[in-house]
């Protein structure tokens, strides 16, 4: 568990030295809300305002979660090879990606809103959807980002590769955040929740029992 | 065992299919308002996606199989499996729009069910870029087992999980009537049943045939 923490301590850290690559994602977020703004101003129809929250949602994920293992020079992976063992790299790796897609999402949220307005009548709950969802969308692209990585290194092939999957994931947060939206309650939302809850751990699961496989060359 | 050339099973698939296709327009089936003749679906497109699904779950086991032994046989099978499920896949898809324009008036409606089986084909598809973009034979089977295993997986748990929590159109799911409520008199399991069976042995013998021609040229290639 240690050496999970402090590899995420050097995603971290590694994350505060490129500050250019985290101001670039920065910009990405506002600049595709503010191109949305511009496009369809405001939106009056609640599934459209949810449904378009999560396509950008999705591509923030893809493209801040896609260079997890992408970025790793073949030297500096065989350095880790050597020295932790790849249960702890792909936590690591997810625990990185996650907390940086909550913060992501967090400014994503807030921008938003305030272009777009926000309609939402249960915050808690949209903040679990949104929540759950992130740690969704991270897991799933850190790990076709190691598989993607190990093919040919090239990022497109990530969003080949990781959209298929991601559809399951973005389908039952759609479903579940639009709940939160309409102020259903969680006697109707929480079902959505546990099947996030489920994939979720499903996807750690398969990642965690799958990944030794990529990591030896 | 072998009769006449041909292995038992493949008698068998012959035999099945050949009744399924008999039985299943010569049959008397309930007649339902809206439905029709078209219930007769039921031995079709609803037995081949059962079998796209035992295939799909056929190539994760040959995945895991490769990736516990490292033997690149495994690794054929695995992808002639896949092969032969998108074929499956594909007749599942057309025969179920075919259906859908006759019943819902449209060939393609937004519904859970469907949208399942198209991210479904979507993942089947991404895994075939996946493999035609790696050189290396060992890496290919390695990375192509991870990626099918991983998506798989969780493809199958949401095209299990999801259509029976929303409202659906399609039979069995939202409420809706599956097609063993009409089916009183057990009469249409006679020919369901079998037919699963059949388009599995299908499934089955493509495979393996794809399997035989591509371990004989993997072979010639070494020699």
């Amino acid at each position: 568990m240690a050496i999970v923490l402090t590899l995420a301590k050097k995603e971290f850290l590694l994350e505060w030295r490129q500050r250019s690559v985290t101001g670039g994602l920065l910009l990405y977020v506002i600049s595709t809300v503010f191109i949305c703004y511009l496009s369809i101003k405001k939106v009056v129809d609640l599934p459209t305002w949810n449904a378009l929250f999560w396509i950008i949602q999705t591509f923030i994920a893809m493209n801040s979660i896609a260079r997890s293992f992408l970025q790793e020079s073949k030297g500096r992976m065989l350095y880790y090879y050597t020295i932790v063992d790849a249960e702890s790299m792909i936590l690591s790796k997810m625990v990185y990606g996650v907390s940086l897609m909550v913060v992501l999402s967090i400014i994503h949220l807030s921008i938003y809103s305030l272009l777009m307005g926000n309609p939402v009548q249960d915050f808690t709950m949209f903040g679990v959807a949104a929540l759950l969802g992130s740690i969704g969308f991270s897991a799933v692209i850190t790990m076709v980002s190691a598989i993607a990585s190990k093919a040919s290194g090239n990022i497109g092939l990530v969003s080949i590769l990781g959209f298929p999957v991601l559809i399951p994931i973005l389908m039952s947060t759609i479903r579940f955040s639009k709940c939160a939206m309409d102020g259903l309650g969680w006697v109707v939302a929480q079902k959505f929740a546990w099947l996030l809850i489920g994939l979720n751990l499903l996807v750690v699961a398969l990642a965690y029992l799958l990944f030794p496989y990529l990591w030896r060359e | 065992m072998k009769l006449a050339g041909l292995q038992w099973w493949k008698w068998l698939c012959i035999i099945l299919l050949t009744y399924t296709a008999w039985q299943g327009f010569m049959i008397e089936v309930p007649r339902m308002a809206i439905l029709h003749e078209t219930i007769r679906n039921l031995f079709f497109h609803v037995t081949m996606w059962f079998s796209m699904i035992l295939l799909m779950i056929a190539s994760i086991v040959y995945g895991i199989r490769y990736l516990r032994t490292n033997l690149i046989e495994n690794d054929i099978k695995a992808s002639a499996c896949i092969h032969s499920g998108i074929f499956l896949g594909v007749l599942g898809l057309l025969t179920g729009s075919l259906w859908a324009k006759y019943t819902w008036g449209a060939w393609w409606v937004n519904d859970a069910k469907l949208n399942g089986a198209a991210a479904a084909m979507l993942v089947y598809s991404a895994y075939l870029i996946l493999r035609s973009s790696i050189d290396d034979e060992h890496k290919r089977a390695r990375l192509a087992a991870v990626y099918s295993i991983f998506a798989f997986t969780l493809m199958l748990a949401f095209i299990m999980i999801l259509p029976r929590m929303t409202d659906s159109l399609h039979p069995g799911n939202g409420g809706n009537p599956g097609f063993s409520n009409y089916d009183l008199d057990s009469k249409m399991r006679t020919v369901f049943y079998p037919a699963v069976i059949g388009w599995a042995l299908l499934g089955a013998w493509i495979s393996e045939l794809e399997v035989r021609i591509r371990i004989i040229a993997r072979q010639r290639e070494q020699q």
